[in-house]
């Protein structure tokens, strides 16, 4: 924690998509350019060591975030700042790439079906030139196998005779092996079975305390991301509403769209409680409303919201929070509260 | 030694064998397929005789009917043509030549369409859009037609000896270079579906260069299909032989293919010599009506959709 | 319970899927009944064979998969040996089907107002104009805003919830006896998943609907079951009332999963994990099929296989609860 240098930094960071019909059709059709807002002005930075998880539903740009931060994508706008070298600069160099890696989300997608487990792992080693000796790459593929739970035989396999799970865990030991220090989890756990995912978050949570990882989280599931974020962003629409602490917003979320996420978490306690939906779905990224992207759906919205983006600021009653809300700003959030009140 | 013994275990216990055991029109063409090819490939050292050696060739065994017949040669099987060569001989030296020129063929269809297919697909953009418009110009033009014009420019351009030592390659050149789109349309649509798996884009993530992630991930991911359409289009590819030879403009006739004996064959149909063109014209048919069932077959064995 | 006639009930189902490398039982010995207005969940791991018993009721298992022994009533009627045909309008007429991905169940060259019009008409006593307005009526109860307008648009003029919600409605618009959800909520964001699921709810109940909900998700089972089902190995391992086997499983295997699923309400520092996976169906261990992986395993479990016995308020089909088992240990855990 010595080094005060966030391992990654987003500013304003965007990323639009040309989701427009091919040009001829276009002019037939006497349409403009059709942009997608995939992301649109997101900025966070995530401390050594820790974990930062960006929640949100589909098509509200955790993944491209994902993507953009490890460099698939290129930002439409914005900057991403790896361990305070911008990006890009930063994947030019292999001893900097080197340092960041990716899990992916499909363990039946992900490991390149013809090939032996044991040069999937291998693949990172070789691309980075960080060991030519084939016995000293053998008994690396076997220690990284061992660590992530597998037999070293195992690297004689072929992906499908792997369990998702395993598979998984294969991932992860390709991920592992160009010790990288920055680990980007898109969905980790969403295509695994309970009992497994459990697995999966305790191996990582290990190895994130074993090797001084930093992760970013992406994740739909609001329980996982408690269990291994320090810090935790909700996405909307391609936008950041609220941003922080895991305690804090999982005690005291202040985001309209938060506590509706939170309301609609189905309740294992079995207490009874009447849970009240909020209504309505995602608007589409291509036309996203005016102003607060969620003031269709939000109870507490007002004209205000209709016309003005509000920004990301701390809120009250809870400054270490970031949040983009009229309502929070103005008080009018009844904090506490139901959101919505029980009608009938 | 260990591994070769282990990858043929797995091939035995595969699913693509068992398919294959359980389908007996298949390995009833398979074996036909091996029969003719191997006696194709083979011709020089297990044909009864050498059609080409002028010496061993006497114009008193022209014309004889099949052994079988009343005044059949039990020394030429399958009886022999006009110049008294063994036609048995002269199919199974024919053969090689139809099967060598439909191979390269294939080939070069491959070759060419796997690399314009992968750039297509992994690039995509212009460099998509361009490829992929070449390939439908490409498609509008019958195989036939391409094969004629561009051996008419090469006989038009060279003197006729120098044709002659070429014409084969000339053959080969025409018929694959006119195939190659289907392979390139195959290969772009599985490299765009490849692209998207997150196994690409770990290698992305690793920052392989884009040249490496086709070869090395994309391309063994897309071969599947690509082995079905070459198997079909070897079919194609020697019937094209054929039908040019047929025409008159394919291999010199001092390489005589199947195409060239059957049209050859044909100038006899009507004065009773049945079997000079006949043989060759079965012989034909049995190669590729076999291999367009395996190909079939391979097509289905590796959907798994369909099974 | 006893008295009143159960609208499903399976007896000792199995199903078998003759493969070129041996015969694999992917069901065995299913059995359960559902009542009327009752939500029975059936909850467990992929290829625990929770989808397959859905797809077994309504007729639908892909071949080679066969049911090779059991039987199934609906109403007291056997509807497993039935054929094609009649399976094919019962399943219309009777038992409404609801899949996880809504596209695969409605047509895309047909409005939805189109579907839900020719399911009425061909099973229920209505002509083309009551069926319009019955559609209408449908569209609304289930949520769909605008109805009379949207009745003319086609599936892929709706969002996925709202395509699901219609799917919802042409399962229930002949008035079927019995659903069979298969993962209805999966696809579906976090906030649509409970308006969905509201909705299924309410209306079993309201038309006396026997629902059977299979899912991964032991949230939704939890919000929406009258009585769940937990399937390992193609088997039931324990079957009770919902409430029960959330806050006290029985089998170590229900009590497992429930313990393995994070808990949004606290941080764990370790999260409780069955290690190991299920076994394929080619390679399910002689005795009970979760002794490689139960914490509290000893020898009766690795020699025999376990029927469902009474167990703490549920049936589970564990040894533990069986005369004569280490009885120390099986009173005290989850």
């Amino acid at each position: 924690m010595a080094d005060a240098t966030p391992m990654l930094e987003t500013r304003d960071v965007a990323r639009f998509f040309d989701v427009s019909r091919p040009p001829l059709q276009r002019l037939l059709a006497g349409e403009g350019k059709r942009m997608l807002r995939a992301v649109d002005g997101v900025s966070f930075s995530i401390p050594k060591g820790t974990t930062l998880s960006l929640v949100g539903e589909s098509g509200c740009g955790k993944s491209t975030v994902a993507r953009l931060v490890v460099g698939l994508y290129s930002p439409t706008r914005g900057s991403v700042i790896f361990d305070g070298r911008d990006l890009a600069e930063a994947r030019a160099d292999s001893t900097q790439r080197r340092r960041m890696q990716m899990i992916f989300q499909d363990p039946y997608a992900s490991l390149n079906p013809r090939w032996r487990v044991r040069d999937i792992i291998a693949e990172p080693i070789r691309a980075f030139g960080l060991s030519k000796d084939k016995a000293e790459i053998e008994a690396r593929v076997g220690q990284l196998l061992t660590q992530v739970g597998l037999s070293p035989l195992d690297g004689a396999k072929f992906p499908h005779e792997f369990s998702g799970g395993q598979r998984q865990r294969i991932s992860i030991a390709r991920a592992l092996s160009s010790n990288p220090e920055f680990l980007v989890c898109d969905e980790p756990t969403s295509a695994l079975d309970v009992s497994v995912q459990a697995q999966i978050l305790n191996l990582m949570k290990d190895l994130q305390q074993r090797l001084g990882l930093t992760y970013l989280f992406i994740s739909h599931n609001l329980a996982v991301v408690r269990q291994v974020s320090d810090r935790v962003g909700v996405m909307y629409l391609g936008r950041l509403v609220e941003l922080a602490p895991a305690e804090t917003l999982f005690e005291t979320p202040r985001h309209p769209y938060t506590r509706a996420l939170m309301e609609a978490i189905p309740d294992l306690d079995m207490t009874g409680r009447q849970r009240i939906p909020v209504g309505g779905e995602v608007p589409s990224p291509i036309n996203p409303p005016s102003g607060c992207p969620f003031h269709p759906r939000c109870p507490l919205a007002n004209d205000r919201c209709k016309a003005e983006i509000p920004a990301m600021m701390p809120a009250r009653g809870t400054p270490q929070t970031l949040v983009a809300c009229h309502a929070v700003e103005e008080g009018r959030d009844r904090m506490g509260a139901p959101l919505v009140e029980a009608v009938g | 030694m260990a591994r070769t013994q282990g990858a043929m275990a797995r091939f035995l216990d595969s699913d693509i064998w068992y398919s294959f055991t359980r389908s007996p029109i298949t390995v009833a063409s398979a074996i036909v397929a091996f029969i003719c090819i191997g006696g194709a490939v083979l011709a020089p050292w297990i044909a009864p005789h050498n059609p080409f050696d002028l010496a061993s060739l006497q114009l008193m065994d022209a014309f004889k009917p099949p052994a079988w017949t009343e005044e059949g040669d039990p020394t030429y099987w399958l009886g022999t043509d006009d110049q008294g060569r063994d036609v048995l001989s002269a199919i199974m030296y024919g053969a090689r030549v139809s099967l060598l020129v439909g191979f390269c063929a294939v080939l070069l269809s491959v070759s060419v369409g796997i690399t314009v297919g992968l750039a297509a697909g992994y690039i995509g953009g212009t460099t998509d859009a361009v490829l992929m418009r070449i390939a439908d110009i490409k498609l509008t033009f019958p195989t036939i037609l391409v094969a004629l014009l561009i051996d008419g420019v090469v006989r038009a351009a060279l003197p006729r000896e120098v044709h002659d030592q070429i014409a084969l390659y000339v053959v080969i050149f025409a018929i694959g270079i006119s195939n190659w789109p289907s392979f390139a349309r195959t290969v772009r649509g599985s490299t765009l579906v490849e692209r998207n798996k997150e196994y690409v884009q770990a290698a992305r993530v690793i920052g392989l260069s884009r040249s490496r992630i086709m070869i090395t991930h994309v391309l063994p991911n897309v071969l599947g299909p690509v082995l079905v359409i070459a198997t079909l289009n070897l079919g194609f590819a020697v019937l094209a032989e054929a039908t040019l030879s047929f025409l008159g403009v394919g291999v010199p006739p001092t390489q005589p293919s199947l195409g060239t004996l059957i049209r050859i064959g044909n100038d006899f149909l009507f004065s009773g010599e049945w079997w000079i063109t006949i043989f060759p014209g079965i012989a034909l048919i049995v190669l590729v009506l076999s291999v367009n069932l395996l190909g079939d077959w391979l097509r289905d064995a590796l959907n798994p959709k369909l099974r | 319970m006893s008295d009143i006639k159960p609208i499903l009930e399976v007896r000792n189902l199995r199903v078998e899927f003759p493969t070129r490398r041996g015969l694999l039982v992917a069901l065995d010995d299913v059995s359960f009944s559902i009542a009327p207005g009752e939500v029975l969940g059936v909850v467990g791991e992929s290829g625990a064979g929770k989808s397959m018993t859905g797809a077994a009721i309504i007729g639908l298992l892909e071949p080679p998969g066969r049911i090779a022994g059991g039987q199934i009533l609906l109403e007291g009627r056997r509807i497993d040996n039935l054929p094609y045909q009649d399976l094919r309008r019962i399943r219309g007429r009777e038992i409404g089907a609801i899949f996880q991905d809504p596209l695969t169940t409605l047509n895309p060259l047909y409005t939805v107002g189109a579907q839900l019009i020719e399911t009425m008409v061909t099973h229920l006593p209505l002509n083309p104009a009551q069926a319009r307005a019955k559609a209408i009526e449908w569209l609304e109860l289930v949520g769909i805003p605008a109805a009379a307008q949207r009745i003319d648009s086609y599936p892929h003029e709706f969002s996925g919830g709202m395509r699901q919600r219609v799917v919802i409605a042409l399962a229930l618009c002949a008035e079927p006896k019995l659903i069979v959800a298969d993962e209805p909520t999966t696809a579906l964001d976090v906030s649509i998943q409970a308006q969905v699921i509201a909705l299924l709810k309410r209306l079993a109940r309201e038309k006396g609907t026997a629902m059977m909900l299979v899912t991964h998700d032991m949230g939704v089972i939890a919000e929406t079951a009258d009585r769940v089902a937990v399937m390992y190995a193609g088997r039931i391992v324990e079957i009770g009332a919902v409430r029960n086997v959330v806050k006290h499983a029985a089998h170590p295997y229900s009590s497992g999963l429930m313990g393995s699923i994070p808990p949004v309400s606290r941080r764990l520092d370790r999260m409780q994990q069955i290690d190991g996976a299920m076994p394929r169906l080619s390679a399910i261990p002689k005795g009970c099929p979760y002794n490689p992986r139960c914490p509290k395993v000893f020898d009766r479990c690795m020699v025999e296989r376990p029927e469902l016995m009474p167990a703490e308020g549920n049936l589970a089909a564990c040894w533990l609860y069986a005369d004569g088992a280490p009885a120390a240990e099986a009173k005290h855990h989850g």
